[in-house]
């Protein structure tokens, strides 16, 4: 056991290093200093093009999607030295941030579902950061039930595509250049087999994106609404109703790419009472020590799972935890920070709230962590399921053909009709 | 950076699980709990002809000099096993008071016994409820005689000797203790059995009057070297218990796949299913923190101080969680007498409390962060 560089890994680190010091929008570093969750603190310019300009200079020395293999414009390299990466990258993660679902999740879909020629057109300015990609899967009536997307896509007999359907929680999709669209394809077979993956372009005629208010005041997902839209039949990925499965690399991906190394916001916290001397009190103490070995925890579950897949592991259903726990851990860390503050805990402006204001963020903004890819009881079924064995949850709409769920819609209309629940 | 054991140490875990469900069935866990034996004896000497016990004492005091995080696969074991043997306090406790305060004569002359089994050391410490400090001792040592009363000794009658803390009289002051070894068969030692939460080890309530003791490490040092001690014993608990969490979600599991109810196994209902997942996941984090203390134990790093207590608070924590719903998923069946639930769930409190409680380490934990923070802050403000 060892948290040491092999000899190679050190060198890989002082270059990186180095790279970093000559490189790094050092302008900048005041701004990312205050970054928050979706945003990457810059103000002083525009923060898509700061994030953008940073991307191009990564790509064009050779740092950029470092486990991507070079022909799609990767740096060809393991885990472990995206792991450095990121250790040395600091305060300009915030820059990067921007790219984590094109490169977490779109990246990984194409390179193991697009056939060769799309994988050269689409991969390499995914790394150069020229595109960014968007993922269409949530729909208002298919959350959790993700099978249950109703969003149509119908051939039109010269082997396009026509889309309608509105898809929700869409991060990006203003700035996306692609989107990645799971459709039902076939309604009359059951839901996990009348879905199909494609990717179009978010320009296409009858997209059209509205952005969601979120609970907490902020701008950062969408809507998107397609009508009659058209996607040629060579955007597709994998077969016509194997839609799910291409999903699942890109879900597998996402909980990867969301779970490791996920913020608890304890450092924050530590820091905080420290510098307020609350550590004296013991009933603060007892609460501080509950939050740091869950942070510690799932600091070193990371590192864990690191080892195993520089061992040749692949990512498996375990890496659920880490999401679980943070979301969990920031909720109630943020709600104790705030007590500690007394009625000044009200307050959220920068300049006036503790600590910035960053626990009253951390307030607002963790119920939807505790929901977004994957609510914290899919991922304890998933757990149950996947990595202890347990029975899976009866499902009482596996084999009946999709057209034949009932919604809720449907539901609602039979109780007010009086014909009873549905079958 | 490799956060994992090795190939050949995940061999030694495999090996001693083996031996372990051999020679230490839930049938010898029970003989020791429904008897009056204070320890499984067959089982303590397989345990020293593997060289479990002394795999992390040196070779030159007799041990097989492998190291500590072969050490913490033997504790992940023995805690998986609820092994009824007294190496928690022999080798995590004994034999590390003398490695770090015994002097060249007492270490050649005590560890290879420890080592190879033929003697048994333990730790005599607590004299009554509550927080434990120096102002909470009584025992006093005059010269080479000492007396007062330990209420709990942990494997008191296992034990050959012990490392009895005491106030010395030639070095007063109200935090001043020292440490002194005390043969617990010599005379002006009373041992009595005492009944405790957990009947698979054996606790004694210890007398001494003007029994014969020898000096161990500087004089009113005491607490440095518990504070030594204990960080390490703490990293080496920490598996016992992540063993037990672990083996009491595995038994929680087996159970509701085998239990049908309302014509379903009772692992399909998701309320069981979500409280197994929350017991994997506290044995989970218990299992890297405990990593975590594993790599500053063998290296001797100073994050040592951090690691243990992180570890500590962090496994049982865990090992209470899953002990406690192990019964709650057995429902009535839990209950009895007869299935082994209830005595992981003893073993899970009494380990939590061995070495001080929750909260003690609580408080040493954010004492502990606090200096760290301080410390790398005054680095950085060197130019």
């Amino acid at each position: 056991m060892n948290f040491d560089d092999t000899a190679s890994e050190a060198a890989f680190r002082r270059d990186v290093r180095a790279w970093i010091d000559a490189n790094a929008p050092v302008h900048l570093a005041p701004e990312l200093a205050n970054a928050s969750f979706g945003h990457s603190g810059v103000v002083s310019e525009d923060p898509i093009a700061a994030s953008m300009a940073w991307q191009r200079k990564r790509a064009e020395a050779g740092y950029a999607c470092l486990h991507w293999p070079k022909e799609y414009g990767g740096g060809g390299r393991g885990p472990i030295e995206r792991v450095i990466w990121t250790q040395e990258e600091g305060i300009y993660v915030a820059l990067s941030r921007l790219y984590n679902i094109t490169h977490g999740m779109c990246g990984p879909t194409i390179m193991a579902w697009a056939g060769e020629e799309d994988r050269h057109r689409l991969l390499r300015p995914m790394a150069t950061g020229e595109t960014l990609w968007c993922q269409l899967f949530s729909e208002p009536a298919a959350g959790s039930d993700l099978a249950g997307l109703r969003t149509r896509a119908q051939p039109d007999g010269s082997g396009d595509w026509i889309v309608n359907g509105q898809k929700i929680w869409t991060s990006l999709a203003h700035h996306a250049a692609f989107g990645l669209l799971l459709a039902r394809t076939d309604p009359s077979v059951p839901k996990h087999k009348g879905l199909t993956m494609f990717f179009l372009d978010m320009r296409s005629p009858g997209v059209e994106i509205r952005p969601i208010r979120q609970a907490n005041g902020q701008v950062h997902f969408n809507e998107v609404y397609f009508t009659n839209v058209r996607i040629p039949d060579a955007q597709r990925l994998g077969a016509v109703g194997q839609g799910w499965e291409v999903s699942l690399t890109t879900l597998m991906n996402e909980r990867l790419s969301i779970g490791s190394g996920m913020p608890t916001g304890f450092p924050e916290l530590l820091a905080y009472c420290l510098e307020k001397s609350l550590v004296e009190d013991r009933a603060v103490r007892a609460r501080l020590a509950e939050f740091a070995i869950r942070d510690s925890g799932l600091r070193f579950t990371a590192m864990r799972a690191m080892t195993a897949l520089s061992r040749g592991g692949v990512p498996g259903p375990e890496n659920s935890i880490g999401k679980l726990v943070a979301g969990r851990t920031m909720q109630e860390l943020a709600m104790f920070a705030l007590d500690l503050q007394g009625q000044a805990g009200l307050l959220t402006q920068p300049g006036e709230a503790e600590a910035a204001g960053r626990f009253q963020a951390m307030l607002m903004r963790s119920p939807g962590t505790r929901i977004e890819g994957g609510t914290d009881e899919i991922l304890r079924n998933i757990i149950a399921e996947r990595v202890l064995g347990l029975p899976g949850e009866f499902r009482v709409d596996k084999d009946v053909p999709f057209r034949e769920i009932p919604t809720s819609g449907r539901a609602a209309a039979n109780r007010h009709s009086g014909r009873g629940e549905p079958r | 950076m490799n956060l994992d054991f090795s190939e050949d140490q995940h061999l030694l875990g495999d090996q001693l699980r083996r031996f372990l469900g051999d020679h230490c069935p839930a049938e010898a866990v029970r003989a020791i709990a429904d008897g009056s034996k204070p320890y499984d004896r067959a089982l303590y000497a397989g345990l020293a002809d593997l060289g479990a016990l002394g795999a992390a004492i040196p070779d030159r005091y007799g041990g097989a000099g492998l190291g500590q995080l072969e050490l913490c696969i033997v504790a992940q074991e023995l805690g998986r096993a609820l092994a009824p043997a007294p190496v928690s306090s022999s080798i995590y406790l004994a034999a590390n008071f003398l490695l770090l305060a015994g002097d060249e004569e007492q270490k050649m002359r005590l560890l290879p016994s420890l080592a190879n089994g033929q003697t048994i050391g333990t730790l005599a410490l607590v004299e009554r409820a509550g927080a434990v400090y120096a102002g909470a001792i009584e025992t006093v040592a005059r010269g080479e005689r000492i007396s007062g009363t330990k209420l709990t000794v942990p494997d008191g009658h296992a034990a050959d000797f012990a490392v009895v803390v005491a106030r010395d009289a030639a070095h007063p002051g109200p935090d001043s203790c020292s440490l002194y070894l005390v043969d617990l068969e010599a005379t002006g030692v009373v041992r009595e059995p005492v009944q405790t939460i957990d009947p698979t080890r054996s606790y004694s309530r210890l007398t001494l009057e003007h029994a014969p003791a020898e000096a161990l490490g500087a004089r009113g040092q005491a607490w440095t070297y518990i504070e030594q001690v204990y960080d390490r014993a703490a990293v080496l608990l920490a598996f016992e218990q992540v063993g037990g969490a672990e083996r009491t979600l595995e038994m929680a599991r087996d159970y509701a796949l085998e239990r049908i109810a309302f014509g379903r196994p009772i692992g399909s209902f998701q309320a069981l299913k979500h409280m197994m997942a929350d017991m994997y996941v506290a044995a989970t984090l218990a299992r890297s923190n405990a990593y975590y203390g594993a790599w500053a134990l063998s290296t001797g790093d100073d994050e040592l101080p951090v690691a243990a207590a992180t570890a500590r608070l962090s496994a049982s924590q865990a090992f209470l969680e899953c002990a406690k719903n192990n019964i709650q998923v057995h429902g009535g069946m839990g209950f009895t007498w007869e299935s082994p639930c209830h005595l992981y769930y003893r073993r899970a409190n009494a380990l939590s409390l061995s070495l001080g409680p929750h909260v003690f380490w609580q408080d040493l934990l954010i004492e502990r962060l606090r200096a760290r923070a301080a410390k790398s802050s005054t680095q950085e403000d060197r130019p």
